[in-house]
């Protein structure tokens, strides 16, 4: 089938404003819509700059809005589109590098600040520390995380206020809170009690709708408010 | 001097490897880490079904099955001292990273869940043996998030989207590297005391891969053209169950859970060609095993697929003709939901990438392109060694795939690469820095960049009529068909005329873009070149090589070799010539013998 695609170009060194490039291309139904940035790369303009690695939905490097909605260019595939005009652009909230190329470092910077790692300073025991299939269970979903940012950029709260920790922080912090290993839960709650913590959440659903890897992330928030809220971790 | 760096040691890649090895780097030495992707994009990412290590959580298991397990599987050419070392320290390593957080699934007594692999044995009865631990069918990406947050816990430095291009030698040492931050374009020289290569294999040769595209070899080919040679490139793995057509990995784990492969004809047939542990049977055995069905016309529909079977359904039929059972000695039983909970990406990607649920429906899979066995030379602790005597070169370590220790010989067991990343990214972190603390900077050359900016401008002013899309695809495709399961002299032959031919052309590549601020187009021509260069060492190791070893199999020469061939081979890139060397495998305890599953 033939598609045409629309894709959103900006280059700092030659371009005053950001423009839109349009590309015809055969296209099987099953390609990826990142298998047709390839071919628009590989054949009419090398120029088009575009980030990506495993192309199977796993590195989240290829986040990108595809007709609007924040998508893994390697996960959408031209079928599913329903349509065969193909509007690509970069994710919202975070500033344009290059093209489809975004500055992920607020992203990353929100990620850091609800201390995503395991903090637990009793001495472990010799082999592994026990954990029920039940316990490990609890934060089951929100270990699926690939850090890609489609729910992050894709929340209304996120781009009116960039300080706004984000779904994407919420997650990480939820996979620790609820992790009975753990031992800091409380601490990433009195972050999250913050301004820009998890009250900026309208839950919208937008980041749920957006996620890849099908977490449930308002549901996640929602869990973390109830958290503050109560005070106890459950 | 501008755009200078100076660390006591520095890693380049930051997968499995290159964090565990910045970890304990950064332990007692200033350390840096460079990575041409973010260190959440990297490739241990999509390691799906698991770390293995002797852990006897379910069954009986002890690391000297494992090793002997290694042994076999590498076809008798991995180095059983290291082996055994790696095999040894699994376990704690495995221990280690449920203590940095790492969730993997659990047993009901809440211990590190285990499942069967490919070539992991009882070594009494010759049974499938539950060794590999897992976090459900993410295990790599959650080894890739355990060890990414521990080193923001430890403050390690990193230098993310910074594309390493050179490395430095100076008086027979190591003395740094160059990278160009794709952000701005610049270049930067990065002075160190000790480099530790990390970056992963180079699977984009060929046509199928479950390869990321970042997966260019760049580490192997930079140290190849600073004279350090390069080992065993004739052994590329070729996994058994990729997605046809696109080459995703579907994990071994599917049949460590009970799945099976049938032909056209509905024929579990893998019981024809292993016996014993039949679809468990090791890389190697399955991906040939499928290439016959389908040249005597069981391909699925007569085509270049077989179908990969794990409807509960059918896993439960072949269960009980197999006689297996639970852990509680009852009869080994699976639902649709077990499997959905233990493989929920393995589904996710057949509906995406396929249109089929697993749990209904039979997936069509190929062999595709997955491990590189070969690369650079290292002994257990990292340490480069450049030559037939295993000489040391001073300050520079390798460790993960871009690294031959070599354990995994001549094919790779399932769950063997997370555990070397583990095992040797750690030793390799332990002795750069252990290193630094008594060594000196070494003096840098007057000009650091020189011979990076000579490959880069020659891409940057190219101004011919080729593409660089259209010779990566011919790349590919003659590789996939004539270096890949099955070899011929006459098809390398073919292949290695056509590589070469394709190094002329991409010389003559349109003009690329002429930007600084991520240009990644003269980056991918960049990384076309490492293809292309290691294709042609990969064609010319396994011309020479006149037997079939694990995943080397020649249609000409189809028997192993002892008496010729146990031996490792080193290739030099000698002024764009290849030149190949030998030495010794170490033997210890196993006397090799044939192989039979």
């Amino acid at each position: 089938m033939q598609v045409k695609l629309k894709i959103f170009r900006y280059n700092p060194e030659v371009d005053k404003k950001p423009h839109y490039d349009k590309y015809e291309v055969e296209a099987d139904p099953t390609d990826r819509v990142l298998d047709l940035l390839e071919y628009v790369k590989g054949n009419f303009d090398g120029t088009l700059s575009f980030r990506r690695s495993c192309a199977h939905g796993i590195c989240g490097s290829d986040a990108m809005r595809i007709n609007g909605r924040n998508r893994l260019a390697c996960k959408m595939l031209v079928k599913e589109l329903g349509t065969d005009k193909i509007l690509v652009e970069p994710i919202l909230g975070l500033p344009v590098i290059k093209d489809l190329i975004v500055d992920m470092e607020p992203f990353f910077a929100n990620y850091r600040s609800v201390l995503p790692y395991l903090i637990n300073d009793e001495p472990p025991p010799k082999k592994e520390r026990l954990q029920s299939i039940e316990e490990r269970e609890r934060f089951d979903d929100t270990t699926k995380c690939i850090l890609c940012a489609c729910c992050t950029t894709s929340c209304p709260s996120y781009w009116a206020n960039e300080q706004y920790v984000g779904p994407a922080a919420i997650v990480a912090a939820h996979r620790f809170i609820f992790d009975s290993r753990d031992r800091a839960g409380a601490e990433r709650l009195r972050i999250l009690n913050d301004q820009f913590g998890v009250y900026r959440c309208h839950t919208i659903f937008n980041c749920t709708e957006a996620c890849p890897r099908e977490i449930q992330v308002t549901k996640a928030i929602g869990e973390v408010k109830r958290a503050i809220a109560t005070g106890k971790i459950e | 001097m501008n755009n200078y760096h100076q660390f006591d040691v520095v890693v380049v890649g930051a997968g499995g490897a290159g964090l565990m090895a910045a970890l304990y780097a950064s332990k007692t030495a200033s350390t840096a880490v460079l990575s041409k992707l973010y260190p959440t994009r990297s490739h241990t990412g999509t390691a799906q079904g698991g770390v293995g290590a002797a852990l006897g959580n379910i069954e009986e298991d002890h690391p000297e099955w494992h090793t002997f397990d290694t042994v076999k599987g590498s076809d008798y050419l991995g180095d059983q001292d290291a082996i055994e070392f790696m095999c040894y320290e699994a376990v704690q390593a495995v221990y280690e990273l449920e203590h940095y957080g790492l969730p993997f699934s659990r047993t009901a007594d809440g211990r590190i869940a285990q499942r069967p692999f490919g070539g992991h044995t009882n070594n009494v009865t010759g049974k499938p043996v539950s060794r590999a631990c897992y976090a459900a069918d993410r295990t790599g990406h959650m080894i890739l998030q355990t060890l990414y947050q521990q080193c923001l816990k430890n403050n390690v430095n990193f230098f993310d989207e910074y594309q390493v291009v050179d490395v430095l030698i100076e008086n027979g040492a190591a003395a740094g590297v160059i990278a160009i931050e794709l952000a701005s374009g610049e270049m930067h020289v990065f002075h160190a005391k000790a480099v530790i290569f990390a970056t992963g294999g180079h699977g984009r040769i060929w046509e199928i891969t479950s390869n990321a595209y970042s997966f260019t070899g760049d580490g192997p080919a930079i140290v190849m053209r600073r004279g350090v040679p390069l080992e065993d490139m004739e052994f590329f793995q070729f996994h058994p169950t990729g997605i046809y057509r696109l080459g995703i990995l579907i994990t071994e784990g599917v049949r460590g859970e009970g799945g099976v492969l049938i032909n056209d004809k509905g024929e579990r047939f893998m019981e024809k060609y292993a016996p014993t542990v039949k679809d468990l049977a090791s890389r190697d055995v399955v991906s040939r095993a499928m290439y016959l069905e389908m040249r005597e016309g069981r391909g699925i529909g007569g085509k270049r697929y077989l179908y990969l079977d794990m409807r509960p359904e059918t896993v439960n039929k072949y269960a009980a003709l197999d006689g297996r059972k639970r852990p509680d000695g009852s009869p080994y039983v699976v639902t649709g939901e077990e499997l959905l909970a233990k493989l929920p990406d393995i589904v996710d990607f057949a509906r995406t990438y396929l249109g089929v649920d697993p749990v209904t429906q039979m997936m069509p899979v190929q062999p595709t392109a997955h491990y590189a066995m070969g690369g650079i030379p290292t002994n257990k602790y990292g340490e480069v060694v450049i030559d037939e005597k295993n000489t040391v070169m001073p300050g520079l370590y390798a460790a993960g795939e871009c690294a031959c220790v070599s354990v995994h010989g001549a094919n790779r067991l399932g769950t063997n690469s997370l555990l070397d990343l583990i095992v040797f990214g750690k030793h390799a972190g332990l002795r750069a820095a252990e290193y630094s603390q008594g060594a000196d900077f070494q003096k840098l050359p007057a000009d650091p960049t020189e011979f990076a900016r000579q490959q880069f401008e020659a891409i940057r002013n190219s101004d011919g009529d080729e593409k660089a899309y259209v010779i990566g695809n011919e790349m590919k495709s003659v590789m996939f068909d004539e270096v890949g399961v099955f070899r011929t002299e006459q098809g390398m032959n073919l292949a290695l005329e056509k590589v070469r031919e394709l190094r002329e052309r991409l010389k003559r590549v349109r003009r690329p873009d002429q930007g600084k601020i991520f240009n990644t187009e003269v980056i991918n021509i960049w990384e076309l070149g490492n293809l292309l260069e290691l294709a042609e060492v990969t064609t010319i190791s396994a011309l020479a090589r006149t037997e079939s070893r694990g995943g080397h199999a020649r249609e000409d020469y189809p028997k192993r070799d002892d008496a010729n061939w146990l031996k490792h081979t080193l290739a030099w890139w000698d002024h764009g010539q290849v030149r190949l060397g030998y030495k010794p495998v170490v033997i210890t305890k196993y006397q090799p013998k044939e192989r039979v599953y």
